[in-house]
């Protein structure tokens, strides 16, 4: 604490600068946004020298930014959003993560608490039969690679096309569920083989669907343009990304740059997980290709576990979909690089926006945001850890202005996997949130451990310092009534 | 005997994920604990026979990276085959190749039970040390 205390800059409540001069080769300052009691706990691990390391990345402009819910990450911290000039700055992996479009997709419903309660735990059976998840998990769809390549090319249209769910979903998930540029060529066969099995799966680690209940609304016009009316409404929160073949994507690309950084771009990091090459190399372009088929088959993944939730909730409420009205609210990607135009000094600029752990958090009235939150602003959704609560967020000027139309993605880890392990037992975490009315369903009920509210901040917290810093702006709280974790 | 010969391997914390360290009298014993180390994570090693063998030749263009590109070839075969291994034998280890024999076995889902899915070896804070009585290696994981 004692050695940054000195060297960081309050700027006021929710805001520390890391001065330019900290060390030699940043390039811009370090701009964090925490409370003064986060800001403690976040001292205490190197995510801030994680954040002073991103500042050297070539053509970075305005700052080197950190989330409220930043911890530590791999090169990048997580949390992390930095943004590079098209023209002559770099694009990095690491800046991406592994798990590339990680992110969360939030779906309503016309169900109250009442009626979804006496029947949660054979709706949960129910939904972790119909969702593939766990580790060594195969999924219920069987693709051939030249299939996989229209999986990477058309994304979640790709699902649609064969049953999973409905083309009004594509309008309310960002990007429209596809990023452009996606070219199968530039991925490997290891990836190819890690992704074909794996579609349609929730995977394990952090990854969850849980059947949630909105316990309070803040913004309750912009609620209701998302279609949350009232408090005790029932909600389904889907977590997960691009499974193995995001990871093999993001390995073979930082293998193939570490290489070449150094010795063909001559640009010095002082961490190998930073490794990066301009925007506009033959490298970095392959790399931007292949992000985007990894971005594509993970907006595919959400969407097929979309429909097996539809369908579940069909069986076990015995309604009709139009009765139940479980329509997508949204789907943001939290670990992804996008090319958006920002106004920087006054001057217009294309910048390639790595959000790590960071959500797009675009103003009502951007033109890249459905018709439907052109008033409102684009749905920013948070989730919490299982115990706590998730929160409902629009986008707002001053993050366009400040953060990149960026803010925070999730609570972040307060505490390490073998910590939380070591003083829980996933047997007791479960009992606990069953006595407090959450039913958890898991593969691995060891590993629940890992993932229980005290190795989390709270959620709260982190949303509160970013609504109160203007990044975005609170609509809606929920918490978990039913957790599905594999 | 030193501490390094004694001890195979240890787990590490680390705020989101995983690490491990990893021990030997020479670089190739501490390339296959931390192999083993792994498997730690994945499952119990003791639950895992040797019912099959897998021949691997590494490349890389440092050590470093050759590590790297170990453990995550390890990943990838559980991940697409769903191999499980205890054992490496390496036959040859050089700065930038690698050539072993591995050996355990498919995943039985109702014999072993699995603990975290490890998704790739990192760069972030990787260590391989040479002291008086061998090596240390140090890993972290993304999971």
């Amino acid at each position: 604490m004692s050695q940054w205390e000195k060297k960081l800059n309050k700027i006021d409540d929710y805001r520390w600068e890391i001065p330019k001069d900290y060390k030699p080769g940043m390039r811009v300052p370090g701009l964090i946004y925490a409370s003064e009691a986060m800001l403690k706990s976040i001292l205490e691990e190197q995510s801030l020298e994680q954040v002073a390391n991103v500042a050297f990345l070539p053509g970075i402009v305005q700052h080197s930014l950190a989330m409220p819910d930043i911890h530590s990450g791999y090169g990048f911290p997580i949390g992390g959003v930095a943004a590079t000039t098209v023209k002559d700055g770099v694009i990095s992996p690491g800046g991406v993560g592994y798990d590339i479009n990680c992110g969360v997709r939030l779906l309503r419903t016309n169900l109250t608490e009442e009626e979804v309660r006496p029947k949660i735990k054979e709706l949960i059976n129910e939904l972790f039969t119909n969702v593939p998840s766990g580790l060594g998990s195969e999924g219920k769809i069987r693709i051939t690679e030249r299939e996989l390549d229209k999986v990477m090319i058309k994304g979640a249209r790709w699902a649609i096309e064969h049953g999973f769910g409905f083309s009004e979903d594509l309008e309310v998930t960002e990007e429209e569920g596809c990023l452009d540029g996606a070219n199968p060529e530039k991925i490997s066969t290891k990836a190819k083989k890690r992704g074909i099995p794996q579609l349609g799966t929730l995977g394990s680690g952090n990854h969850f669907l849980e059947v949630q209940v909105v316990s309070e609304i803040y913004e309750r016009d912009i609620a209701k343009v998302m279609g949350i009316d009232q408090v005790g409404q029932v909600l389904v929160l889907i977590h997960t990304g691009s499974r193995g073949f995001g990871h093999q994507v993001c390995s073979d690309h930082l293998r193939i740059m570490e290489v070449v950084v150094q010795k063909k771009y001559g640009i010095s990091l002082p961490d190998r997980e930073l490794a990066c090459v301009p925007i506009n190399s033959e490298e970095g372009k392959d790399y931007l290709a292949a992000m985007a088929c990894a971005a594509n088959y993970a907006w595919t993944n959400r969407q097929c576990i979309t429909h097996w939730t539809r369908e579940s909730f069909v069986k076990i409420m015995g309604k009709s979909l139009s009765e139940l009205g479980m329509k997508q609210i949204y789907d943001v990607a939290h670990n992804i690089a996008k090319m958006e135009k920002y106004s920087v000094n006054d001057k217009d600029l294309t910048l390639c926006v790595h959000r790590k752990g960071a959500t797009r958090a675009f103003p009502a009235g951007h033109k890249d945001i459905p018709q439907r939150y052109k008033r409102v602003g684009q749905p920013v959704l948070i989730p919490g850890d299982m115990g706590r609560c998730s929160y409902i967020a629009t986008g707002t000027d001053k993050a366009m202005r400040e953060s990149f139309g960026s803010t925070c993605h999730g609570a972040g880890r307060a505490q390490s996997r073998t910590a939380a392990r070591r003083s829980l037992r996933g047997a007791e975490v479960a009992r606990e949130l069953e006595s407090r009315g959450i039913t958890v369903k898991t593969g691995s009920i060891s590993s629940l451990a890992e993932e229980a509210s005290q190795a989390y901040k709270d959620v709260t917290d982190v949303v509160e310092v970013a609504h109160q810093a203007g990044i975005s702006r609170k609509v809606a709280m929920a918490v978990p009534i039913g957790v599905i974790k594999g | 005997m030193s501490e390094e010969v004694e001890r195979t391997f240890e787990i590490i914390n680390h705020t989101a994920d995983v690490g491990i360290i990893a021990y030997g009298a020479n670089i190739k014993q501490a390339f296959a604990n931390a192999a083993l180390a792994l498997f730690s994570l994945i499952t119990e090693p003791k639950d895992i026979e040797e019912r099959l063998q897998r021949d691997l030749e590494i490349t890389a263009e440092d050590e470093p990276a050759l590590l790297v590109e170990w453990l995550n070839e390890l990943i990838y075969l559980f991940d697409v085959e769903y191999i499980l291994f205890n054992r490496f034998e390496i036959d040859s280890l050089t700065k930038t190749q690698l050539k072993a024999r591995c050996y355990g076995e498919k995943i039985r889902p109702q014999w072993h039970k699995l603990k975290t899915g490890v998704k790739a070896a990192t760069y972030h804070m990787l260590k391989i040390d040479k002291n008086g009585g061998g090596y240390k290696i140090r890993v972290i994981f993304d999971i």
